[in-house]
């Protein structure tokens, strides 16, 4: 296939083979990633982005983890010096900002990366350049967010940051500016990575792989990707207005000007609690395709499983106001945002039946990852009944700002997201490595985390009842507290033991761990076809899908239609890769994919010297910054012949 | 189906053909986000005007004089965008040329008239909060502008050096479908700033 051949070439019946050395050794060529490092800055192989994201968001739960026990020690007893008060403030900020927003969702969008196409069976996600800059901009928000931290001026102000604390009267230094700055820089990460899932998933599945057919982590992914095209604009929005009104003497917060505080907080939980959905919708997926490869049996349910995905996430958007009933709202408007909140748990009671009967009704085989699926179930439901709890108006107002929601936040996050990424970790990791994890060291793993991480938080619940508020840097002697705090850190450092021994394991298990092959769970769907690691391509012949779980045809017996994966198109003429329709998944057209390039990382760089100028009030670097932003998308977008985007003109 | 994948495949399209490709996807879901941000941004100003006492509209009485010409005039510049687009379609250059050239003259005008409104107001951003509502809101709305400004600049240059045809064409269709967009959000605003004091709200 010469170049100038495909250029003329506007529409072409697809090669039909097998898979050969000879095709493999063919795609090799065309997809690797260059060797040395200008080829690993200009990669886009979602493999590679998926791991970069994996490792960064990692890194920053160790970090997060860090602060956390930081705190814990202060907390330890009563009347203890270790952190100033304002110190103490900006560690449970940036504790809150760094799990929530630098770990919990970055690591299920490293997860997705990584998993989509093989899911799907494409060689690629729709927007590979798009993908290296989301994790590009990721990792420049995250230095940009800790910037103020490591020099003593992080947020202070808890994660959601209201006004007027946050005000510049309350709050001169540049800590929110970096904050609301870098939650701006962060929010075209989490957008552009969102529209990428978007396109991916509509566009880019198998032959015959209709919506029905999808492994349930791409429903949650794909939810949670529409909600956060939708809802990340009100919290860049929000954080934009508080720097105007912070540098600039605007009035959106401020009454004195005829502002409202209480505009910051419907525009933050408009895309608050959405979020918080999109944190936990794709860890409930990975749980549900998880799970029954160890217990030998489909999900029951996949239909209510899927529909209760996009239902949470629906009334999601209707509940932000349960974050203000102390506000002052009224009351009508309290009642329906209440009622709402307590209609959400019935799409998670779906979720949690059909992983319990898909249990019951299996053989469940107790290794690492199942144990780590299975115990998110029940901290899920401690979660669910304490936020269920709060739903209630009357119950919220006594409990809001206590220790009762500390325990709440993170049987939720932690059980929700922690426990199920773990879990992934170790039924991936033989996928992106050719290596199993150390099941003895997985099984003490589990045990620590879990044990730890209940003897911290189930005590929390009774502090809370208690009276003992929410970010409060200490507490006298006297007051209940002490016995109950001590229990907490104790267990704190039991979880983090237990973490640690979980890094140890990655790193063990990377470097020397048993040969994996390319399906050691005997799992139904379309990665396990493949090697492990996966090579550059994915797939050397595009897959056709019959039914829902191609690699158990054989054992479900589930009618007589059968997927074939070791015969399809082959496109080899340059990197190509299938689009298919958005429903039915029939093949639609063939896509020219981008070469590996230096403009994600060009246009992250121009981003960030544009953000830091705006910190700065630096008016000509921020001109600067501009142009170099005109210039990387100019170069970026500008039409080119090998992807098909222009005519082979004879000029030009 | 399945079957018919492997035993009988169809003739595809190769490459983005007309206005189908994932990159036309990728423009929706900028759009949808992009919606979503003037969305809220207008809904800021719904409930600030609904949560103050009267008084609060710093123009009770908009002056359309100048607005509404402006906004006719920013719809037509969609329409010579269109006729633009119409002229890569049926492979005339001079029509593609000169229709989003006209449209790049008429959007600069509406920028500039926009900011020589800006000049004739008699408060600053820092004035109140509808003050601050008005300026930031157009404000946003003017960055939108100036990028499809630079966006259809780029069409007419690459338009210029002979890169589209009626089949290869995307990015034109996207660039014009983004000028569209800018356009149409701009009837929201202008429907929010100065029709709706009209009739009555927050009067
Ligand atoms: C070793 C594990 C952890 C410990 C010991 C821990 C401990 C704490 C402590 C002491 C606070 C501050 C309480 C207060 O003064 O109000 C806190 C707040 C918080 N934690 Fe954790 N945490 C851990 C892990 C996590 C994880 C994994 C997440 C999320 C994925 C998380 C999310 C949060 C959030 C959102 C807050 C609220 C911050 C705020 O008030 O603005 N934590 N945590």
């Amino acid at each position: 296939m010469t170049p100038a051949r495909s250029q003329r070439m506007i529409a072409d019946t697809p090669e039909i083979g097998e898979v050969t050395q000879a095709l493999r050794d063919r795609l090799e060529a065309i997809w690797e990633t260059k060797p040395g490092f200008v080829g690993w800055l200009a990669s886009v192989d979602h493999k590679e982005i998926g791991l970069r994201y994996i490792v960064t968001a990692f890194l920053l739960l160790a970090i997060g983890g860090v602060e956390a026990l930081v705190m814990r020690l202060q907390l330890i007893g009563p009347d203890r010096h270790l952190l100033t008060p304002e110190q103490y403030n900006q560690f449970f900020s940036t504790h809150g900002m760094t799990m929530i927003f630098l770990y919990a969702s970055p690591i299920l969008s490293g997860f997705s990366n990584y998993l989509f196409p093989l899911f799907l069976g494409s060689r690629d996600m729709a927007f590979p350049r798009m993908n290296a800059l989301s994790y590009w901009v990721y990792l420049a928000s995250a230095l940009f967010l800790y910037a103020g931290f490591v020099v003593g001026a992080g947020p202070n102000d808890g994660w959601f940051n209201y006004v007027p604390y946050a005000s510049r009267e309350y709050n001169p230094g540049l800590n929110m500016d970096i904050y609301a700055l870098g939650m701006i820089l962060l929010g075209i990460s989490t957008s552009v990575g969102a529209a990428n899932f978007i396109v991916t998933v509509f566009r880019c599945r198998a032959p015959g792989m209709s919506i029905n057919r999808m492994p349930v982590i791409i429903w949650g992914t794909l939810t949670a990707s529409v909600a956060n095209l939708v809802v990340i604009p009100a919290v860049s929005l929000a954080f934009f207005l508080l720097w105007l009104d912070r540098q600039f003497g605007t009035h959106f917060f401020d009454p004195a000007g005829g502002g409202q505080p209480l505009l910051w907080q419907h525009l933050f939980w408009m895309f608050g609690h959405p979020w918080v959905y999109a944190i936990v919708l794709p860890a409930m997926g990975m749980v549900s395709d998880g799970l029954p490869v160890f217990c030998r049996h489909p999900l029951v349910g996949y239909t209510a499983v899927a529909l209760a995905t996009v239902a949470t996430m629906v009334l999601g958007f209707g509940v932000w106001v349960h974050h203000m009933f102390a506000t002052g709202l009224p009351g009508l408007s309290l009642s329906f945002f209440s009622g709402a909140s307590i209609l959400i748990a019935i799409p998670s009671a779906v979720a949690i039946f059909a992983w319990i009967a898909t249990i019951w009704l299996g053989r469940p085989i107790l290794t690492t990852a199942f144990l780590f699926f299975a115990s998110m179930i029940l901290l899920f439901v401690i979660g669910g009944v304490s936020g269920f709890m709060t739903a209630s108006v009357p119950v919220d107002w006594q409990l809001t700002d206590t220790y009762f929601i500390v325990a709440h936040i993170h049987y939720v996050l932690i059980g929700i997201n922690v426990f199920p990424v773990v879990g992934a970790t170790y039924f991936w990791f033989p996928k992106m490595t050719g290596r199993l994890m150390d099941e003895r060291l997985g099984r003490w793993n589990f045990w620590t985390m879990f044990a730890g991480f209940n003897i911290a938080f189930l005590p929390m619940h009774l502090t809370g009842l208690m009276g003992m508020p929410r970010r409060v840097y200490t507490y006298p002697a006297g007051m209940g507290f002490t016995t109950l705090n001590l229990i907490t850190t104790i267990g704190s450092f039991l979880f983090a033991a237990g973490v640690l021994m979980f890094f140890w394991n990655v790193v063990k298990s990377w470097r020397g761990g048993a040969e994996a092959g390319p399906d050691p769970w005997k799992g139904p769907t379309l990665e396990w076809a493949i090697p492990s690691p996966p090579p550059p391509y994915n797939f050397a012949v595009i897959p056709t899908i019959a039914t829902r779980h191609p690699l158990w045809e054989d054992d479900l017996d589930e009618g007589r239609a059968r997927s074939t994966l070791d015969r399809g198109m082959t496109l080899a003429h340059g990197k190509e890769a299938l689009a298919t329709t958005s429903l039915d998944g029939e093949p639609d057209m063939i896509l020219k994919m981008p070469e590996d390039t230096l403009a994600p990382l060009m246009l992250t760089l121009a981003l960030t010297l544009l953000f830091a100028a705006m910190l700065g009030k630096l008016w000509w670097l921020a001109a600067i910054g501009s142009g170099a932003v005109l210039a990387a998308l100019i170069f970026w977008t500008w039409p080119r012949r090998q992807l098909l985007e222009r005519e082979a003109a004879v000029h030009g | 189906m399945a079957e018919q994948v492997i035993s009988a495949p169809r003739s595809l399209p190769v490459g983005p053909v007309e206005s189908h490709g994932v990159g036309w996807n990728g423009m929706a879901c900028l759009i949808a986000s992009e919606a979503a941000l003037f969305g809220y941004l207008l809904f800021s100003y719904y409930y600030l005007g609904a949560s103050n006492p009267r008084g609060w509209l710093m123009e009770p009485h908009p002056d359309l004089h100048l607005a509404l010409p402006n906004t006719l005039l920013l719809l037509a510049s969609s329409v010579a965008a269109w006729w633009g687009e119409r002229g890569v379609r049926q492979e005339s250059k001079g029509q593609a040329l000169a229709g989003l050239a006209l449209a790049l003259v008429m959007g600069t005008v509406f920028a500039t008239v926009q900011v020589y409104e800006w000049h004739a107001k008699t408060y600053a951003p820092g004035t109140s909060s509808y003050a601050s509502l008005y300026f930031i809101t157009t404000g946003l709305h003017m960055a939108h502008v100036v990028i499809g400004l630079a966006v259809l600049a780029m069409l007419i240059l690459w338009i210029a050096f002979g890169y589209f045809s009626p089949l290869r064409r995307l990015p034109v269709s996207n660039g014009v479908l983004y000028w569209h967009f800018v356009d149409a959000v701009w009837l929201f605003v202008f429907t929010t700033y100065y029709l709706t004091p009209l009739l009555g709200f927050a009067r």
